[in-house]
């Protein structure tokens, strides 16, 4: 139960003053029930429209959405066994933490005191036991967004979305917060479609990942698999940090920095649509046999990474990490020799 | 498919009582006023009969004397006058007030500021008739004022100050003050001060700062505050009925008593479209110079 | 430039800051004085008395006047604050142009001049054979009452984050269960603003309730416009002063729920 299946979704605004902009450009995407999947982009990408697609709080223009075998976008929302948890949480500001849990469960028709067992079952879920008479402006952020889960989850639903759920915490909450999501989701073995921008939170999260980009989907896979092998320039720009070269070809070799490669060590060289070489900063090694000699032009202390800027000898710049601890750090005019490990064509 | 309609929108009909109510009440009214104004005087008692005549917009100028001749009648122009001027000073006497009144107010501590407003608005609230008639305390012949000016022995006699034209503008003034204060005050409040403090660094002069940075953006609060003070101004009929006295007579009393006293309904409603007809230009004016049309925040 | 230069002083306002406010104030606080005054004579001071709230007290047309008026005043505030409510919800599915001629037609009572309204009412009155009295000031202060209830209700419904509505809908809740348990409770500050406003506009009229009334239906401010009239005495000043009381009561509150609406 709860997997999800969206099949050639479009959707369309259009501007008051004429125009239109393609919030989902034909998506189509199977998520599997009891999946931790993540709809990442950059703002404005068409993800969280997706989620209120799947929501019911915009109709698709064309497309079907289906829930564990069940036409699911012909349901007005408050038939479908879907709940959100929205940015900055929406939680009614007039009724206290337990009426707003309750809130949900009384709309299924069930008396407000037949509730209180499940009310108090969910706040012992998201840890606020002791906080059912607060009300929400009483409340920190984080215990905010704990009210917004419990109100989602005390529906029991097959999915729940999470718009940017932690987007309003700082730093350090968020890290915790996102471990506390995985163990909660793996707990209940509900389905959970969750929408950030924050790749890190993506890498955390996901089970597996969608990226997104202008309502259309660029690539999904494991965050393994969209970290190490990126589908397209985009993706690898928009993942992690990545140095991208020109790709120039030379029959069967590849010029890289001025240096021709031959073309099999390169990974997807082959790919007629390949427009871009890529490579990692971690990727790129201090190798006195490397083909590239460089020049240190900076050197960053990051914690535990240090970070450089080399520059080749045809002029391009590369980053490069390598572990603080690293015996060897180079100092900054130093001329050394490189090497790029997992160097991948990629299309745009 | 579900309704496409956005969630927490009303459905369109629920304003249909309302708009429904008041089409009735208050546009019937006003359609039937319109009508009178063309319609002749009844020949005995109350209303009016039913055939068309100018005479009520005629009487507004002209006098028919017994003898048949007409001439041109000065006595309504001078009240319709009279009635014009005295809302204009009341305007340019508020808006002087208030201008410097909202600056101040909109540059104190948050705190005092909310205090300030209550202030203003507690007048702005209170019973008009009160209000009005605090003033025939103050200014009747042996009101408090001529109390104090007899007794210090400045003047043998109490002085004339109820029942003149100054009296009915004091009246006016105090009653629409706060319908200046409080839109140039919601302008100055919106007003960054740091604005100004930057226009300085700039290398502004202090004039300078207050003719090309804070004015333009009281504008829109002056523009409000001039139509809701120049508007029921015009129309006052309180003020100058219990301080003016016969002596200082506005068109809204010449109007009342066309219904009340002398009844003649036609001369009423003409005065009344006229009336309607200066309103709507104060109100067309305000609209064109206030480039965005800001809604006065009256209510606190 | 001069030393400690401060754009935000301007010599002179504060002064007639506090002028205007002593303006505003002084003639109310003379009433509220001399409303204690033992002397017949209204304002010659013969020390403190509470004899004419006695007599206010006393006469039975000031009673009558009073409880009309605040018969008056509420039914007119709860006709006024429903149909006020359901003109706001229904002005939001309206488009531009359709709520623009709403909002023009809702506030056409702040701009016609008090007096034009009063007689335009009584000749169409008269015209549909509707009898002088409760039921015609009824309607009257109904129609007034109306701009001053909506626009507390319009300004909080615009404030409303429509995730609420969102949230509520994702909860499952109908139209109307989130009309119910969200919109309404969500509203309650600026309905009980607004209605507080209907009550003291009502209770401020003098104009439309004398023409309206008839002969035998007396608001308390037409009986006090006739005691006026009738030659100043210090009962005037003591049914003034509970007047005031009672404006300013009610004016703090509905400030209180301004507030409450702002910060929430």
């Amino acid at each position: 139960m709860g997997n999800l299946s969206i099949r050639s979704v479009s959707k369309q605004f259009r501007a008051p003053h004429g125009g239109a902009t393609l919030a989902l450009d034909d998506v189509s995407l199977e998520i599997a029930a009891n999946e931790c999947f993540v709809l990442l982009g950059p703002s404005g990408c068409g993800k969280t429209t997706l989620l209120r697609c799947i929501a019911g709080l915009e109709n698709p223009d064309s497309g079907e959405i289906w829930l564990s075998g069940e036409r699911l976008d012909t349901e007005p929302p408050f038939r479908r066994k879907v709940n959100t948890v929205f940015q900055s949480y929406a939680l009614f500001p007039h009724l206290n933490v337990a009426d707003n849990i309750a809130f949900g469960l009384e709309m299924d028709g069930r008396k407000r005191r037949d509730c209180d067992a499940a009310v108090s079952e969910m706040l012992r879920l998201v840890n606020l036991e002791g906080m059912d008479k607060r009300v929400p402006n009483q409340l920190s952020g984080g215990q905010q967004q704990r009210v917004a889960l419990a109100r989602a989850l005390a529906k029991q639903p097959d999915v729940l979305l999470l718009d940017e759920p932690l987007a309003a915490l700082d730093l350090k909450l968020r890290r915790s917060m996102q471990f506390e999501l995985k163990a909660l989701q793996a707990r209940t073995g509900i389905t959970f479609v969750f929408v950030t921008h924050d790749q890190d939170e993506a890498l955390a999260l996901g089970d597996r990942i969608a990226v997104f980009s202008e309502g259309t989907i660029r690539q999904v896979g494991t965050p393994r698999q969209i970290y190490d092998e990126p589908a397209s320039r985009f993706v690898a720009d928009f993942i992690g940090e990545t140095n991208v070269l020109p790709l120039i070809r030379h029959g069967d070799a590849v010029e890289v920095a001025g240096q021709l490669q031959p073309a099999s060590s390169v990974i997807g060289a082959t790919d007629s649509d390949a427009v871009a070489l890529c490579v990692r900063p971690e990727n790129v090694r201090i190798d006195p046999a490397g083909a590239l000699s460089a020049t240190v032009s900076s050197a960053a202390f990051l914690g535990s990474i240090m970070h450089y800027s080399l520059t080749l000898g045809d002029g391009t710049m590369l980053r490069m990490n390598l572990a603080a601890d690293a015996t060897e750090q180079p100092t900054v005019g130093s001329s050394l020799h490189v090497s790029l490990r997992h160097l991948r064509a990629v299309g745009p | 498919m579900t309704s496409q309609s956005f969630p927490g929108r009303g459905p369109r009909w629920a304003s249909a009582p309302a708009l429904a109510f008041l089409v009735v009440i208050v546009g019937g009214p006003l359609i039937l006023i319109f009508l009178y104004s063309w319609l002749s005087r009844a020949r005995f008692g109350v209303g009016i009969s039913w055939t068309i005549s100018t005479d009520g917009y005629r009487k507004v100028f002209i006098e028919d004397a017994l003898d048949g001749t007409t001439r041109l009648n000065a006595q309504y122009l001078r009240i319709i006058g009279n009635s014009l001027l005295l809302a204009a000073i009341t305007t340019v006497a508020t808006l002087v007030v208030a201008i410097p009144m909202s600056i101040w107010m909109a540059t104190r501590a948050a705190r005092f500021r909310s205090l300030l407003v209550l202030a203003v608005t507690i007048p702005f609230w209170t019973n008009t008739l009160v209000r009005t008639y605090a003033w025939m305390l103050i200014l009747r012949d042996n009101g408090i004022v001529n109390n104090r000016l007899v007794g210090w022995g400045i003047f043998d006699q109490p002085v004339k100050l109820l029942y003149t034209n100054t009296s009915t503008l004091i009246g006016l003034v105090y009653t629409f003050l706060p319908f200046m204060v409080l839109p140039i005050y919601s302008s100055a409040e919106r007003f960054d001060f740091r604005l100004a403090e930057a226009a300085v660094d700039l290398g502004a002069r202090k004039r300078q700062v207050v003719a090309r940075v804070i004015w333009p953006n009281l504008r829109s609060g002056v523009i409000a505050g001039v139509a809701l003070v120049l508007v029921p101004a015009t129309g006052a009929f309180l003020q100058p009925e219990l301080l003016g006295g016969g002596k200082s007579l506005m068109i809204g009393n010449l109007i009342q008593q066309q219904f009340a006293a002398s009844r003649n309904w036609p001369f009423g409603a003409a005065l009344s479209i006229m009336l309607l007809l200066v309103v709507g230009i104060v109100l067309v004016i305000s609209r064109l110079v206030g480039h965005r049309s800001t809604a006065p925040s009256l209510v606190a | 430039m001069a030393r400690g230069f401060d754009i935000r002083r301007f010599p002179g306002f504060a002064g007639a800051s506090w002028a205007v406010l002593a303006f505003l104030y002084l003639p109310l606080v003379s009433v509220v004085v001399y409303s204690f005054n033992a002397n017949r004579l209204v304002t010659q001071w013969a020390g403190f008395s509470w004899k004419w709230y006695g007599e206010v007290a006393r006469r039975p047309e000031i009673r009558d006047a009073l409880s009309l008026s605040l018969r008056l005043a509420a039914t007119a505030t709860i006709f006024a604050t429903l149909l006020a409510l359901g003109g706001a919800l229904g002005l939001t599915a309206m488009n531009r142009r359709g709520s623009g001629l709403a909002l023009a037609l809702i506030g056409a009572p702040l701009v016609i001049p008090e007096v034009v309204s009063a007689i335009a009412t009584l000749a169409f009155f008269v015209l549909i054979d509707l009898p002088l009295g409760f039921n015609a000031l009824l309607l009257a202060h109904t129609a007034f009452c109306i701009p001053f209830a909506l626009l507390p209700i319009r300004a909080r419904l615009n404030e409303i984050d429509h995730r609420m509505f969102e949230a509520a809908v994702d909860l499952g809740a109908s139209r109307w269960m989130t009309l119910r348990r969200v919109t309404l409770p969500l509203l309650g500050p600026g309905i009980m603003s607004g209605a507080l406003l209907s009550f003291i506009i009502s209770l401020d009229d003098y104009l439309i309730s004398a023409f309206l009334g008839g002969p035998s239906t007396t608001t308390l401010p037409v009986f006090i416009f006739g005691m006026i009239r009738n030659g100043i005495t210090p009962a005037v000043n003591a049914l003034s002063t509970l007047l005031l009381i009672l404006s300013v009561v009610i004016t703090s509150f509905s400030y209180y729920f301004g507030q409450k609406r702002r910060l929430s």
